[in-house]
């Protein structure tokens, strides 16, 4: 089973890094959002940073949202997602599998690139450990949750704004934590409160979500 | 015994005894809603006194609080009868979470548009992000959801089962939603809608609850009227439906 | 109740809040009454296409 696990893990990082584009866009993506902001409003500094969170957090929802598709349309479309719901390992074993390869190729990047974007929005220093944390916490979150919806609509020809409607909602909570804890921080007050909510959710996402999608699966995908 | 009460279960959620059994229903549903709304409506207009600090404006509350009562209560309608259908594989109780789904849109609808026409004499503005309204919102996302994903999947069991997947996750889900919007509604000023700061006058009160029972009953007859509606057309192959169709 | 009469004018005056309240009552009876309406029409929907279809089936099978 974890050698299950491991191998899928393996296989789907593989063929990303065969089409690298497919990765490096949504973290262009992401840049390119929070880089409008201040363009449409030629704000002061301090309104940059009051807005930061918000914009920031924002931009990674829609970014995570926009790569999600890959999680299991192409398997989907060439028969392996067949394959591998005939597996005997336990599909929520091999759903938490590439959801984890999801969110080392589209998550992980943007917590990797925040403190740059950091610095365009005028995030004081000492809120940095707290922006990092946060997406951290929360974009697996993003890609767990997000799993849930594509994995109903995967058999939907051009399921993708329907896919936003339904996932969007179950994102505010950790929008509402996550963009809170940086504001906190920015004033440099205790964020352990808002970390540890997000810890939870992640906690119960873990858990739960793989579960659902796998039950989608079967019922949207199964031929 | 078991074995008994099944299939007492599934004589009862065979959509032909449910279409016979509905039929004789609705009018009833439909009566006693009209009386007690007009009842409701009468009292709450006519007799309740006039709030000191609001003025005749609360008097909006006789149906924004109902409505945003039936928007909660029509979703965990939906979802229980989703949760049957899926463990159950009952088809009735999808008929009657398909069913639901556009009244319970319609009065998340009203309740939003009510309480924003509360909140333009209360506060100035027509939209307040009260902790509430906020929740009414998403709450009318989630109903667009399962609707959108319903017509999009074309296979109907499929789009049953799926779309009551999701009123699942959902209404898993809606807690954490109500409790994160609560907590971010306490960072502001903390506006929130109330009828009254004290405890509510009693004669404001069972107006309140008569129009939240008339709207439950409106609920029950217009519910059964799509049911009905959804039995037929997707039974509409089956010898029992097309010789009642045949009839009307 | 205080002994004021009632006028219908100040009933619908709704002490000045009249543009708020009214609005709010009408909505709703609009929303409510498509609600009734709408399913009223899709049943008869569903029973003229029904109708047609076993027509078109009978007239095959001759």
């Amino acid at each position: 089973m974890f050698r299950a696990f491991y191998h899928l893990l393996l296989r789907d990082l593989r063929l990303a890094m065969r089409s690298p584009q497919e990765v490096v866009n949504p973290l262009i993506f992401f840049v390119l959002v929070v880089t409008l902001f201040p363009l449409a409003m030629t704000p002061s500094d301090a309104l940059l940073q009051k807005l930061a969170p918000g914009v920031i957090w924002v931009s990674a929802l829609l970014s995570v949202l926009l790569s999600l598709d890959r999680l299991f349309k192409q398997d989907y479309e060439d028969g392996s997602l067949d394959q591998l719901m005939l597996s005997p390992n336990p599909l929520v074993i091999l759903v938490l599998a590439k959801v984890f390869a999801h969110w080392l190729l589209t998550g992980l990047p943007l917590v990797i690139v925040s403190p740059l974007l950091a610095m365009f929005m005028h995030v004081p220093d000492v809120a940095l450990p707290t922006l990092l944390y946060s997406l951290l916490l929360g974009t697996p979150v993003l890609s767990l949750i997000g799993a849930i919806g594509v994995s109903l609509t995967v058999a939907v020809n051009r399921g993708g704004v329907l896919l936003s409607l339904i996932v969007l909602p179950l994102y505010i909570p950790v929008l509402i934590f996550a963009a809170n804890a940086i504001d906190v921080a920015s004033v440099g007050m205790s964020v352990r409160g808002q970390l540890l909510f997000l810890g939870a959710v992640l906690t119960l996402a873990v858990s739960l979500a793989p579960v659902a999608t796998a039950a989608a699966l079967r019922i949207t995908a199964s031929r | 015994m078991f074995r008994a009460i099944w299939a007492w279960i599934q004589k009862f959620s065979s959509p032909k005894y449910f279409f016979d059994m509905s039929g004789k229903m609705i009018p009833w549903f439909a009566i006693a809603a009209a009386l007690l709304g007009i009842y409701g409506l009468y009292l709450g207009l006519f007799v309740a006194p006039t709030d000191y600090q609001q003025g005749e404006s609360y008097r909006i509350i006789y149906i924004h609080v109902p409505a945003a009562w039936m928007s909660m209560f029509i979703y965990v309608v939906m979802a229980i009868s989703a949760a049957i259908g899926l463990i159950w594989q009952i088809r009735l109780a999808d008929m009657i979470a398909a069913a639901s789904a556009p009244i319970g849109a319609s009065f998340t609808f009203i309740a939003l548009v009510t309480g924003s026409l509360w909140g333009k004499p209360m506060w100035g503005t027509y939209w307040v992000w009260d902790a509430r309204l906020t929740s009414e919102l998403i709450l009318l996302f989630l109903y667009f959801a399962y609707m959108a994903l319903q017509s999009a999947i074309e296979d109907q069991r499929a789009a049953d089962k799926a779309s009551g997947l999701l009123l699942i996750v959902g209404v898993v889900n809606i807690p954490i939603i109500v409790y994160s919007v609560q907590w971010w509604n306490t960072l502001h000023q903390g506006t929130t809608i109330s009828i009254t700061k004290d405890a509510i006058d009693i004669h404001m009160l069972i107006p309140l609850l008569l129009l939240a029972v008339a709207f439950k009953l409106y609920y029950a007859a217009v519910v059964l009227v799509r049911a009905r509606n959804e039995v037929l057309y997707r039974d509409r192959s089956r010898r029992w439906v097309r010789e009642i169709i045949e009839k009307l | 109740m205080n002994g004021t009469e009632f006028h219908w004018s100040t009933f619908f005056a709704m002490g000045g809040y009249a543009v708020y309240v009214w609005p709010a009552y009408g909505l709703t009876a609009v929303v409510m009454l498509l609600n009734v309406i709408m399913p009223l029409r899709q049943r008869k929907h569903i029973i003229r296409r029904v109708k047609r279809a076993v027509r078109r089936e009978k007239m095959s099978t001759r």
